[in-house]
């Protein structure tokens, strides 16, 4: 278990490396952090100069990125150009998308796999086909447009939740942005749940089970469910980091203020400092998220063992 | 997983690991952009879940079909009896045409407006009202087809071509390609695909739709390489691979005429699926201001200016939206009908 842990954790090192040196190279080599700082005004030449040599953007590319590196495992992600330090608007953001990523997982988790467990007991039957058939509306409708229509039919129509939420993002507010979120990820938890337990219903062991005469609700919860919901947990481990990433969207819409909002005016100021850092966390959350779910297996069936 | 198998173990495990992959992939809806990525058959981690599968049916990847007929052949009498297949083509061959001539059912002009008008609601003529310049929201839906089909299929062709090219080279080849793939495709897969998106075009200046495909493309062919991979690599360990491999065939020859193929199904049903995807993406991107710009007209972009008037004038909101999740419905639908066509296990 320990030297998997370790093989796992060596192999994540050249992913971290380059999908953060693929972001920093879209930000501080397409476009020009200098000049951003400066906003709309052109920069006086021997200022942008002195800048350039001051944050050492006037090295190559690499150099650049081995020194931003060198701080950040040190702890410093810079600051944001209104002066604040980026680690204070991440001190500010993550518990927010945090509160709203579990918000959209458990919805997710509870909705989508008692869907599933239902439609795929009850395969073919009217059940399964209106759920099936309803997850496929459910994927077809993008976020945005669902949030901009939630938002206005529950929060602003009847009232039930509030259309922005404040500043604090307290749980009961989060509600109907969890909702939004996390509809997408249900669809494809219900049907990944389903497709998963159809399959495993003609295992083997189910068969033992039922020919053991043990109750039905013990086959399924404790033989069925238990092996069936393994490439459910690798889609919600996946699925934390892209929710906390995505968040864009939904944190936009209901005016939340967490890593999606910080990262959206980051990027339309191109406010450098702020874009590469918020990403670098979320890149390692995600590699984090992968890891974990691996390690769930052994956890869920226990005819894996890791060497 | 580069190495051969040894003839005489069994390989069940491994081969059905890659062919059971894309079905499971595409078994949960779509991996779709948004969310990241879904799986990565190649880790070399044990994927034991897949291995009290071993004895299920294979999908019928080149094996004999009884009744004398083809895997395609199969697929198409099994999709020209299915309602949900013949409703998604009807739907997706109207809007490609309405793409193709806009004209055909709108004859206005989605550019001119009459301020006179603005956030009108129905009127004679202008069934979906009026936007906030006035203009005729039935016009600028019609003709917004183009942007989202256009986007959809260039890129999906282009991800797809990347990805089965390149996927299918190294599932054939082997060796140290393919491990140097497997780490880029993991490097794309660990960047959240709407940040690559919007840092990415955030400093793009142009407003038409070829920087939304290329961003498509950069960041979807990891997808469909995996899905190819996984194929291949099962396709390449048939017996008549080997055959053919013993009576002398070249490596052209054996990657034309045996394996594409055989191993061609998977992806095809993926790419489907995630041309609709690719749509969605493209319109969130326009959303928040990135993909495509004005005066491109786009679904996503009258979205994104409807959703600021929502509480004056809800309809400049809902009918775009509208053709927008219907142009979606109708690929994923169409990418379902073809995997339970092509793939009967999960009947």
């Amino acid at each position: 278990m320990g030297r998997y842990v370790l093989r796992r954790l060596l192999q994540m090192i050249p992913v971290f490396l380059g999908a953060t040196f693929l972001i920093f190279f879209m930000v501080y080599a397409l476009g020009d952090p200098v000049a951003a700082l400066f906003g709309d005004k052109a920069p006086d030449p021997a200022t942008a100069a002195r800048i350039r040599k001051d944050l050492y953007l006037d090295e190559p590319l690499w150099s650049q990125y081995v020194h931003y590196m060198g701080q950040v495992f040190g702890g410093h992600f810079g600051t944001a150009f209104n002066g604040q330090p980026v680690t204070e608007l991440m001190a500010g953001a993550f518990p927010v998308t945090l509160r709203l990523t579990i918000v959209a997982i458990v919805f997710e988790v509870a909705l989508g796999i008692t869907l599933g467990v239902l439609s795929g007991l009850r395969r073919g039957r009217g059940l399964d086909t209106s759920v099936l058939l309803l997850t496929l509306v459910v994927v077809s409708i993008p976020t945005f447009v669902s949030g901009t229509v939630l938002q206005y039919v529950f929060g602003v129509r009847w009232g039930w939740a509030r259309p922005s939420v404040a500043p604090e993002a307290p749980f009961t507010e989060l509600l109907l942005p969890g909702v939004v979120l996390g509809l997408v990820s249900l669809a494809y938890t219900t049907r990944l749940t389903r497709t998963s337990l159809v399959e495993n219903a003609r295992a083997d062991y189910v068969r033992t089970a039922v020919a053991k005469g043990l109750p039905r609700r013990r086959i399924v919860v404790r033989h069925l469910l238990r092996t069936s919901l393994i490439p459910v947990v690798t889609f919600i481990g996946t699925d934390i980091g892209a929710l906390m990433g995505g968040a864009i969207v939904t944190e936009r819409i209901f005016n939340i203020h967490g890593v999606g909002y910080q990262l959206y005016q980051g990027i339309l100021r191109q406010n450098s400092p702020t874009v590469v850092g918020f990403v670098t966390i979320l890149v390692i959350v995600f590699l984090l998220a992968n890891l974990l779910v691996d390690l769930l297996y052994a956890v869920l069936d226990p005819r894996i063992r890791y060497a | 997983m580069p190495e051969p198998c040894e003839p005489l173990q069994p390989c069940e495990a491994r081969s059905d690991t890659s062919s059971d992959r894309p079905v499971d992939l595409a078994a949960t809806g779509t991996a779709t952009l948004q969310s990241g990525p879904r799986s990565r058959p190649w880790r070399r981690r044990p994927l034991p879940r897949l291995r009290w599968r071993a004895a299920a049916p294979r999908p019928a990847t080149g094996g004999p079909v009884p009744g004398n007929r083809g895997l395609w052949s199969d697929a198409w009498h099994d999709l020209r009896r299915n309602p949900v297949f013949l409703l998604s083509a009807l739907v997706i061959l109207f809007l490609v045409t309405i793409a193709v001539w806009p004209q055909l059912i709108a004859d206005g002009n989605p550019y001119q407006g009459n301020l006179a008008k603005a956030q009108d609601g129905p009127a004679p003529g202008h069934p979906f009202g009026f936007d906030l310049q006035g203009r005729d929201v039935y016009t600028r839906t019609v003709y917004g087809a183009r942007a989202s089909i256009t986007v959809g299929i260039c890129a999906t062709a282009g991800a797809a071509l990347l990805g089965s090219v390149l996927g299918g080279l190294a599932g054939f080849f082997g060796g140290w390609w393919d491990a140097l793939l497997s780490r880029i495709a993991d490097v794309f897969f660990g960047i959240p695909i709407l940040l690559g998106g919007l840092v990415f075009l955030s400093v793009v200046t142009s407003g038409s739709v070829w920087p939304v495909v290329g961003f498509i493309v950069l960041l979807g062919w990891p997808q469909i390489s995996r899905i190819a991979r996984g194929a291949v690599v099962t396709v390449r360990q048939q017996d008549y691979v080997l055959a053919a491999r013993t009576l002398g065939a070249g490596n052209g020859r054996m990657l034309l005429r045996h394996i594409a193929p055989n191993a061609v199904a998977p992806v095809i049903v993926v790419a489907t699926i995630a041309l609709g995807t690719y749509i969605a993406l493209e319109a969130t991107l326009s959303f928040l201001g990135v993909g495509l710009k004005p005066p491109t007209v786009s679904w996503g972009i009258d979205i994104s200016s409807a959703s600021t008037q929502i509480r004056n004038a809800p309809h400049m909101l809902l009918w775009p939206a509208a053709a927008l999740s219907i142009t979606v419905l109708a690929f994923i639908m169409l990418g379902d009908a073809v995997r339970d066509a092509i793939d009967p296990k999960l009947r």
